[in-house]
């Protein structure tokens, strides 16, 4: 499904993705873990096509067409989903219209007439319930005043509402409680199929307690520095990243 | 018809066919007492109006008021300043520019005339009526004795050019504990028939004690030939009275307008004015506040979104007289290619006034390299327990959060103007005509030029 190739990507011409190379197939979850400021969040938003970073070198292939040239918009058209780390708050519109535009959006892209209202809400209710999001909320302003939880919670929404075939989760688990973030696993777990795959970037194990990920790698310094399985951020939660540190720089 | 002479009437234009347009207007006045009533009382006010005109003359951008307002290019335009003829138009052939979808008081103009067939006025209760009846019937002398031209500015020029010729206009008249069953709409339509209109309309609102209304304003031409309205309006609001006006501005490219609005405000009174303005060649909004009295709530909001050569200026004066009042100003602009605009926003609190609470807040967004916009707010506070609070921005839209929209799949072009409406959004919140509220979104929608996926 994603396959990524020698990807060198930087910001402002500092270079922070130096080859990375990983493929995701459909029916996985892969988890990318790594000390902070390793490049996991750049990742992130390289594959979903934030034109803040440039792409100095190496391809992005999404069942098997090269999306260099796709603008953000498209690649979610061609189901790629990033769950936000910090959700930008948009106010003066509602969580229900942001979902209504989106969808109907992706939908003209497919040469898809507007989801029916009816159809709509149908849609917005069994989706919430799944997350256990109250109806208040969807009327809310987008993040507005969320808080942290509520946030994730409305990015996994999102990802629920969508379908994407890629869901990229981005520090997805940071700011959550335990309740929320059981909300949440469980949320995504109901959502994994055989047909998608997710990719969870996450600093801590804890998560991974509750969405098991088929492979573990280990980024560091804008490289996968080392995969495993599970086993592996089981072992980065005991040992910590400087044993992979000290074993990259060999 | 004032000018039951047409041909009276067409002789003066051919004389003042090559004048510039201030001694055009200052012989016209002559013409124009010719034909009302001198011995009324108005009269006088008129006259001594323009006298003050004719001492000074349209502004110029010399004047502190008008340093990024020009009306040079206007003075050039050879306008009628009275209809040539008669006009009239079907309701189905405007019906578009009236909020159809509620019933509604209406009083309607074609060409600075009345319009019978398209109004709907009442003496039911309320005076919801002409001015030219106020202004001439026995029966409302008193009333005009009282408030006709008190809160006007009898010094600034386009006001007095206004009163002098003061003749037609809407009269709404609130008495103590009433309120209009259905809100009111004052629509000025222009024909085209003359080349170039000029219109001066002069609208007097007055509400009693504890009385409650609502009115939409609107002017709007209807084909390309030059407009210049020059409109006063006099609000006043006695005590606990609430008066919410709403003034919608989406003329052509060749419609020019200047709005002189003067609200009179008594204890516990609470007026709002909220000044949409998406299109114009140029307009200047002169929203003066006064309040006389405690306890007073003034609201004034406004959301601009212009582009091209569109130049819109909202100048607004709160002046805090008495003790414990509020003000709140909120203006939002979006201003794309070439556009311009001014927002200067003048508040004034006397010694007297204490526990003022004076709020304004100005924000704009440039999305043209061209478009400008220039900013100010100007605070004379004699009091000094105050809470004044004022700020303005000037900036883009934020990459981060459109990206977050094309992420989930709204494609830029839509995620842009869904960041423009939210950013203008909140200013309609407190439109409490939900019919209104959802044409403004239409507009805006119309403006940013998408059609979202959701009724906006």
């Amino acid at each position: 499904m994603l396959k990524i190739k020698d990807l060198h990507a930087s910001v402002e011409g500092k270079g922070i993705l130096k080859g990375i190379n990983l493929e995701v197939n459909a029916g996985e979850v892969h988890a990318i873990m790594g000390p902070n400021g390793s490049g996991k969040s750049t990742l992130a938003s390289v594959i979903a096509g934030n034109e803040t970073y440039e792409v100095t070198k190496g391809d992005i292939f999404l069942n098997g067409e090269n999306i260099e040239d796709l603008s953000p918009e498209e690649r979610a058209h061609n189901g790629v989903f990033l769950s936000f780390q910090y959700p930008v708050e948009i106010p003066g519109v509602s969580v229900t219209n942001f979902m209504k535009t989106a969808i109907n959006e992706s939908r003209k892209s497919r040469g898809l007439d507007d989801m029916p209202a009816k159809d709509m809400l149908k849609l917005i209710r069994e989706k919430s319930e799944l997350l256990e999001i109250d109806r208040k909320f969807l009327s809310r302003s987008l993040n507005e005043g969320f808080s942290g939880g509520e946030k994730k919670r409305n990015e996994i929404f999102q990802m629920a509402m969508l379908e994407p075939k890629l869901a990229i989760l981005d520090e997805t688990d940071s700011g959550l409680d335990i309740d929320a973030l059981r909300i949440v696993a469980n949320g995504v777990n109901k959502l994994k199929n055989k047909d998608n795959a997710i990719v969870i970037i996450t600093h801590y194990q804890r998560l991974l307690e509750y969405i098991v990920p088929d492979f573990v790698h280990v980024l560091h310094n804008g490289k996968i520095v080392k995969s495993g399985t599970k086993d592996l951020a089981l072992e980065l939660e005991e040992k910590g990243y400087d044993w992979i540190k000290q074993e990259a720089a060999v | 018809m004032a000018l039951q002479s047409a041909s009276l009437f067409n002789t003066y234009y051919l004389i003042l066919k090559n004048m510039d347009l201030k001694d055009k207007l200052v012989s016209s006045f002559l013409a124009f007492e010719n034909n009302i009533d001198v011995h009324n009382p108005v009269h006088d006010v008129r006259t001594e109006a323009i006298k003050n005109f004719e001492t000074k003359g349209f502004p110029s951008r010399k004047e502190e008021a008008w340093k990024y307002t020009s009306l040079n290019s206007l003075q050039k335009i050879d306008f009628s300043i009275f209809p040539k003829k008669e006009s009239s138009l079907e309701y189905k052939d405007v019906k578009k520019y009236f909020i159809h979808q509620i019933d509604t008081y209406k009083i309607v103009f074609i060409d600075g005339v009345f319009s019978s067939n398209l109004s709907e006025t009442t003496h039911d209760g309320v005076d919801i009526c002409l001015m030219s009846s106020a202004l001439t019937k026995p029966m409302y002398k008193a009333v005009i004795d009282v408030y006709f031209n008190k809160v006007a500015s009898k010094e600034e020029s386009l006001t007095t050019l206004n009163t002098a010729f003061s003749r037609e206009g809407a009269y709404i008249y609130i008495p103590k504990n009433k309120v209009p069953k259905k809100p009111i709409e004052i629509i000025h339509f222009s024909t085209g028939n003359d080349t170039a209109l000029m219109l001066q309309p002069r609208n007097l609102v007055i509400a009693e004690e504890n009385s409650e209304m609502q009115i939409i304003e609107r002017h709007q031409s209807l084909t390309n030939h030059a407009v210049l309205t020059n409109s006063v309006t006099e609000i006043f609001a006695a005590k606990n009275a609430i008066v919410d006006y709403y003034k919608v501005q989406n003329d052509n490219d060749a419609a020019t307008l200047i709005d002189n609005t003067y609200v009179d405000q008594k204890d516990n009174s609470h007026v709002k004015v909220h000044t949409f303005s998406f299109g114009g060649k140029l307009i200047r909004n002169n929203l003066n506040f006064y309040q006389n009295g405690e306890r007073i709530d003034s609201t004034m909001k406004g959301i601009t979104i212009i582009g091209e050569k569109q130049h819109v200026d909202h100048h607004t004066l709160v002046h805090h007289i008495e003790p414990n009042c509020e003000s709140h100003q909120d203006y939002k602009g979006i201003f794309a290619e070439n556009s311009t605009g001014v927002f200067n926003g003048k508040i004034i609190v006397d010694k007297i006034a204490q526990k003022t609470n004076a709020f304004q807040q100005n924000n704009n967004i440039l999305i043209s390299d061209k478009a400008t916009i220039n900013t100010k707010p100007q605070l004379e506070i004699f009091a000094d327990d105050v809470k004044c609070s004022h700020g303005c921005t000037i900036g883009q839209l934020d990459e981060e959060a459109l990206f977050y929209l094309q992420s989930r799949g709204i494609p830029k072009k839509e995620a842009r103007a869904l960041l423009m409406y939210a950013f203008a959004n909140n200013v309609l919140e407190s439109v409490r005509i939900p019919e209104l509220k959802v044409r403004i979104n239409k507009l805006i929608a119309n403006k940013l030029g998408v059609n979202l996926g959701f009724d906006l």
